[in-house]
């Protein structure tokens, strides 16, 4: 079982050598919050820049990231052309609340569910906050794991790199 | 050893791809995680905290992910040595827990090896890792999802649950096979629908299960149960309705604590209710649920709390995150049974008012309340074993838990933001049987939360509590300091004190201090201090954690 394991890692890694600059999303379905299947690779922005950030109703830094990256969202967009997806991983207890609290908080985000961990899984995310900052081509260019205040300056920074 | 195989295909399977990608240069994505915990203990008899024998606690989870365009596969090797405190001690060794194969082609989808799932709210079917409280009840078998045509969607599935884990995945002995349905009618019908007001999705699930753990010569134990579910989900411009039925045919279980539910052949129900009303700067929210009897197991024996659940009964009540209001008296679904209201109103005080200030402010209010189902017992015991009857959402006046809890979000100027919360708890201890004191507790809680932003690297947030209470272990305070370094650095000290306790001997203070390094996906964190005894949640589900001292390092990273 040891050797077998060994074996994968090695493959993984070597493999990894040659790939890991190019991550893009995977195919994988969410839901909408009227509860319609779309699959994630279908989202775009015209060839402009993506963030996409997972939280949950329960998380605090999250709705502290969210909630601060909207203050400033209009300035960005015009900025930047960048659309924010908020990709909520609230289960079956908590979904409820998504919808009541992206509209109570007007955020102009496109907001997916993905109740099911699918998407948390393929994009290899531990923990909530994390957000990931997508190239026009799709590509992953930056994630960030955790929320501190002042964060957000830092993924601006990288968003103003990828229109210069 | 069986996993042996899955696993030589999956390296054949990267392997030929490896050889395949040299001539088309098509070479797939490989991208993983990795999150270890280890914790030093030391002895501290004054909180209660145990030395094991190993002194040293380790967990670590990693998962490798290959997809190479319809195809996906995926390992996740995990390490339990030692197995943390207060973590399930049948979780233990090293070994390989998750393994899938996936594709799909044409509408088709076919997943091999180990999947999580779920149907309509979870009740009749949910399979989901919850890491941080030690659940997995990953299925491993075979699933099949297809869509035959736009907005329909079908699944089917089959397969044993992972129970244990002993240097490798130990799956339970019975078999769950699933089938569900779901129909997007605003899909199916037509495109120039799909902008129409009224959304309607429907489904309907059907589970069943095999298990001939239980040899109990008493009882014609069924090895076969069946249980089903229907559900919809309605929207029309900005009200939400949905709702699901869920029942279980008869599925009697040994329970040594309670007579009246040991080995009964009641079928089990439950029935959830969500309504609501949203629109910029308001919502109001409310939901409902009766449930009866409704626990779903793949074995028919006793086992731990949370072991080989097929289904998930979701808590209507408010997830709370800070430390007083979370991890004291935090509520758990019922097993045997509730009828549980909850509550939301969400809005937001518009800016430049006389309430709102000058950037507005937000006002969550939160109510959540739960009783005991009114149950007539039948007296039935010696033939039929029934044991009782219940009507929907006709209610004992048994109290389990109510929630009231209020918080108000303002942004002072442009460096000060205060979040101000207040919780009152009515908890039943003599049901929930969490804090060991089998009585009612009365508790209310203040929390006050200010951050104070220096620069646009700098910030400082200060959190205090207090939580006020006659029983158990009396009155709390609690207070934090963070200060932040965006993007890399934070600091954090903290102190509870439980200096209401009527035992002068056990007014404590439990000290903590940590302190991390983020790096993009990189998470390094130490912690070193006392950690109190207490009650951990997520999603309704808890686990007790024991009182420790000592040392905690963690490390998440993904690529």
């Amino acid at each position: 079982m040891k050797k077998l394991f060994l074996t994968i890692t090695a493959i993984a890694l070597f493999s990894t050598l040659s790939v890991a600059q190019s991550r893009t999303l995977p195919s994988v379905d969410v839901k909408t919050l009227d509860g319609e299947n779309i699959n994630i690779t279908a989202i775009e922005n015209d060839g402009n820049p993506i963030v996409i950030s997972f939280w949950a109703t329960w998380c605090k830094p999250c709705k502290k990231e969210l909630n601060n990256i909207s203050e400033v969202y209009e300035d960005w967009q015009d900025e930047t052309g960048v659309k924010v997806i908020a990709i909520s991983i609230d289960n079956s207890r908590s979904m409820a609340k998504v919808s009541p609290y992206v509209n109570a908080s007007d955020w102009d985000y496109e907001v997916y569910l993905d109740p099911n961990g699918d998407l948390k899984r393929a994009m290899n995310v531990n923990n909530v906050p994390h957000t990931f900052l997508l190239n026009g081509a799709g590509k992953i260019i930056w994630d960030h794991n955790n929320y501190s205040p002042g964060d957000e300056n830092e993924l601006y920074e990288e968003l103003v790199k990828l229109t210069e | 050893m069986k996993n042996t195989t899955l696993f030589y295909l999956l390296i054949l399977f990267l392997w030929s791809n490896k050889l395949i990608s040299q001539e088309n240069s098509n070479q797939g994505i490989i991208s993983g995680n990795i999150q270890t915990i280890g914790q030093y203990y030391q002895e501290d008899t004054l909180i209660n905290a145990a030395l094991p024998d190993h002194q040293y606690g380790f967990n670590g989870f990693a998962n490798i992910n290959y997809q190479n365009g319809d195809f996906r596969a995926g390992i996740r090797y995990e390490s339990y040595l030692n197995t943390l405190e207060g973590y399930p001690i049948s979780f233990n060794g090293t070994g390989i827990g998750y393994r899938y194969l996936a594709w799909e082609k044409d509408k088709l989808g076919v997943t091999i090896g180990n999947f999580y799932d779920q149907f309509g709210s979870g009740m009749v079917l949910r399979a989901y890792e919850e890491r941080q409280l030690g659940i997995d009840n990953s299925l491993d078998g075979i699933r099949l999802k297809y869509e035959p045509i736009k907005g329909m969607y079908l699944k089917a599935m089959i397969g044993k649950q992972r129970y244990q884990f002993v240097d490798g995945l130990v799956n339970g002995t019975g078999i769950v096979r699933g089938l569900d349905g779901e129909l997007n009618l605003n899909e199916i019908i037509s495109d120039s629908n799909k902008n129409s007001r009224l959304k309607v999705v429907i489904g309907g699930s059907f589970v069943s299960k095999f298990n001939d753990d239980n040899k109990n010569p008493v009882f014609n134990l069924p090895k076969n149960v069946g249980a089903s579910s229907i559900r919809f989900n309605l929207r029309y411009n900005k009200i939400r309705f949905n709702g699901e039925y869920v029942q279980k045919i008869n599925d009697p279980y040994p329970d040594n604590q309670n007579e009246q539910f040991n080995y009964i052949y009641k079928k089990g129900e439950g029935l959830l209710f969500n309504l609501g009303y949203s629109t910029k700067g308001f919502a109001l929210d409310f939901s409902a649920k009766h449930m009866d009897n409704m626990l779903w197991r793949s074995t028919n024996v006793n086992v731990g709390p949370t072991d080989l659940l097929i289904g998930y009964l979701p808590a209507l009540t408010k997830q709370h995150t800070y430390n007083l209001a979370a991890t004291l008296y935090p509520y758990a679904t019922n097993f045997y049974g509730e009828i549980a209201y909850q509550a939301d109103l969400l809005f937001k005080i518009p800016k430049k008012s006389i309430l709102g200030g000058k950037y507005g402010t937000s006002v969550a209010i939160n109510f959540a309340t739960s009783y005991t189902p009114k149950r007539k017992f039948v007296n039935d015991m010696e033939n039929s074993r029934n044991s009782y009857s219940t009507k929907f959402f006709s209610s004992s006046d048994s109290l389990l838990f109510q929630d009231l809890n209020i918080e108000i979000k303002r942004k002072i100027n442009k460096k000060v933001k205060l979040n101000l919360n207040y919780f009152n708890f009515k908890f039943n201890d003599n049901a929930v049987k969490v804090a060991n004191y089998y009585k009612m507790i009365y508790a209310q809680i203040v929390v006050l939360d200010l951050t104070y932003q220096f620069n646009r690297y700098h910030s400082i947030r200060f959190e205090t509590q207090g939580m006020w209470t006659q029983q158990d272990k009396g009155n709390w305070a609690f207070g934090q300091i963070e200060y932040t370094f965006s993007p890399h650095w934070y600091l954090a000290i903290l102190d509870q004190y439980n200096y209401g306790n009527n035992n002068i001997e056990k007014r404590l203070h439990y000290g903590l201090i940590s302190g991390g390094y983020i790096d993009g996906s990189h998470r390094f964190s130490l912690q070193f201090g006392k950690q109190r005894a207490g009650v951990f949640c997520v999603g309704g589900v808890c686990r007790a954690v024991p009182a420790s001292n000592g040392l905690t390092f963690s490390f998440t990273s993904s690529f």
